[in-house]
């Protein structure tokens, strides 16, 4: 392949738009629904003591160290159509995730949740105790003094997690594949699309301007989350 | 008033304590971990015990028998801390009303304008709670507290972080929210000095027990005055009026029922109560009023007590005209050879340069 192939066509076949409309989807569902869950175990973990603390912290970073494929194969054995569990909110709630674009948003899900929880977590303790018991003194309820002081005071940790959470998302492999297959319109997302593309005899150029797609969100999302990163630190600083 | 009967036991620290008090600045001293801010934590709600109950005002808090533990938001105790602890993502002005949204309608007696006027934080307002000094950031957090017109406020060393002309200025604010909003106050403190002037009764606490309560005056350094250099820290307080500048050597005359007494200073604001901090060491005793004396303050009283150990030290305390209470330190030498005793009627003398005029300053 050389250069000349792939400079004057950024030009995206139908098939490459599906894959980045189709990550993007996913990657934007994922985010949007495992946000308010890593949100509330990241506080829990970050200020709570209960049995199952380190247990529950290991089981999240799970994902993390395993092989991908074993994730996704976990996925399949739990949720798939013929297991009891995917059988049953197939049945009664309509979800199938087995082999459907909501299958590849949930193992992303899956995946990115360590890294979502991580910088939320380190927001939560960074943050002085004491200033919630200001608010409660001041009247303020838990669920007021959450929404009022320490969520807005996490929010750089929140914002920080779900861009790393979206961009790891959009990066899923592994476990998306085996749990959901790689079918074009449906699961077919921009990292299967390039394993796709380099499997056929002509599709490097497709494969390369697929992943300067996705390294471009990449890098994107990385400078976005240290700018934003930087800018909290400087409001906690008090500027 | 408050009423505390509790235990409460963490590790190996125990804290027991049952008082009351009606005083309008209840003060809590002791070292650091005798259990002063647990036991404020304990009042506010932050914290609740293993036994016992806390009234304050008439409102139950905290039974164990009934089972009963009112939670830190429904109390209505303002809580100061030592580092103000404003919430850094609002700025001042809602940091100040955040707890006037909580507090119901009916309740809200205390008006914002007057708190923010008598604490000067008006042209603060905008700025972020991160941009205040430290005496800012202290008159802010008590502005945010009186807000939420607390039944009682509580503060936690609140001018520990600050220097010496910042803790003047908050000590007379401290007095001004005592006199203009009248909400009483638990004071927390290490410090003699702002126990002495603005405390109506004092509890000392030693590991997690009560060891004593009463006047500041007599309460404070009770323990430890026969101690090497522990006869310095014996303060008493008297509550004067600022009367006439002497313009021609500089002198202000303070009026006490006892006497005048004379500083070597200019204390503006005439015609204020302020409370004038005498040592002990700086007071001498004598049956009649001496003549040929460079002693200009000169203060009736009667002995009501005569206090010595082994040491050769005795502390005479002195009840003055008017009430106050008044503490000279001396030695059993002199009780021996003036042949002193309960009920005795003597003239307490006051150098005029023993008293500091840059604390009658802020507190005028």
């Amino acid at each position: 392949m050389n250069l000349s192939d792939f400079a004057p066509s950024l030009q995206f076949s139908p098939q490459e738009l599906t894959a980045i409309v189709l990550s993007l989807k996913v990657a934007g569902t994922a985010t949007a629904f495992s946000l308010p869950l890593a949100v509330f175990v990241a506080y829990a973990l970050a200020r709570w003591r209960f049995p199952g603390h380190a247990a529950l912290n290991a089981f999240i970073h799970l994902p993390l160290v395993m092989p991908p494929v074993v994730t996704g194969f976990a996925l399949l054995l739990l949720l798939g159509r013929k297991t009891p569990l995917g059988a049953f909110l197939a049945e009664y709630f309509g979800i199938v995730f087995a082999f459907r674009w909501t299958g590849a948003a949930l193992a992303a899900a899956v995946m990115s949740f360590p890294l979502m929880i991580r910088p939320i977590r380190l927001s939560f303790e960074s943050i002085d105790e004491r200033l919630a018991l200001a608010s409660r003194s001041l009247g303020a309820d838990p669920l007021w003094t959450f929404f009022l002081v320490t969520l807005p005071l996490a929010a750089p940790g929140v914002i920080v997690g779900s861009i790393l959470g979206f961009a790891k998302a959009l990066g899923e492999f592994g476990a998306t594949i085996t749990f959901v297959s790689n079918i074009p319109g449906e699961t077919q997302t921009i990292p299967s699309a390039i394993y796709s593309f380099t499997q056929t005899p002509d599709g490097d150029a497709d494969a390369l301007r697929l992943a300067a797609v996705s390294a471009t969100i990449a890098v994107a999302a990385l400078v976005v989350s240290e700018i934003l990163q930087k800018r909290a630190d400087a409001t906690r600083a008090g500027k | 008033m408050i009423g505390v009967d509790i235990k409460l036991r963490r590790g190996d620290f125990t804290l027991a304590a049952a008082f009351t008090s009606k005083a309008r600045i209840l003060a809590l001293h002791g070292p650091s971990g005798s259990g002063k801010t647990t036991l404020a934590h304990l009042v506010a709600g932050l914290a609740a015990p293993d036994e016992g109950h806390i009234v304050v005002n008439g409102a139950l808090l905290v039974d164990t028998a009934q089972r009963l533990f009112v939670p830190p938001e429904k109390r209505r105790i303002g809580l100061v801390f030592q580092d103000a602890l404003l919430f850094p993502h609002f700025d001042v002005k809602t940091n100040i009303l955040f707890g006037r949204f909580f507090t119901p309608k009916a309740e809200r007696r205390v008006p914002f304008e007057a708190v923010v006027e008598t604490l000067g934080v008006a042209h603060l307002l905008r700025r972020r709670a991160g941009a205040l000094s430290g005496g800012e950031r202290q008159r802010v957090g008590l502005a945010r507290a009186l807000l939420c017109s607390p039944r009682l406020l509580v503060m936690d060393e609140p001018m520990a972080s600050l220097d010496y002309d910042r803790r003047q200025e908050i000590m007379t604010l401290i007095e001004r929210l005592r006199d203009e909003f009248s909400i009483p106050i638990l004071l927390v403190s290490h410090a003699a000095d702002e126990i002495l002037r603005l405390a109506d009764e004092v509890i000392s606490l030693e590991r997690g027990g009560i060891v004593a309560q009463g006047l500041p005056s007599e309460t404070l350094a009770a323990a430890s005055r026969y101690t090497e250099g522990g006869r310095f820290s014996v303060v008493s307080a008297l509550v004067a009026h600022v009367g006439a500048f002497d313009a021609r050597y500089g002198v202000t005359r303070l009026a006490h029922p006892s006497g005048e007494i004379v500083v070597a200073a200019h204390i503006v604001n005439g015609d204020r109560k302020v409370r004038a901090l005498i040592n002990a060491t700086d007071v001498a005793l004598a049956y009649r009023k001496p003549e040929n004396t460079s002693i200009r303050t000169v203060l009736l009283g009667r002995i009501v007590a005569i206090d010595e150990d082994a040491s050769p030290l005795a502390f005479v305390r002195l009840e003055l005209e008017g009430g106050d209470r008044l503490i000279s330190a001396t030695t059993r030498l002199s009780v021996a050879e003036m042949n002193l005793s309960v009920g005795a009627q003597v003239y307490a003398l006051v150098k005029s340069v023993a008293l500091d005029e840059r604390e009658l300053r802020a507190n005028a």
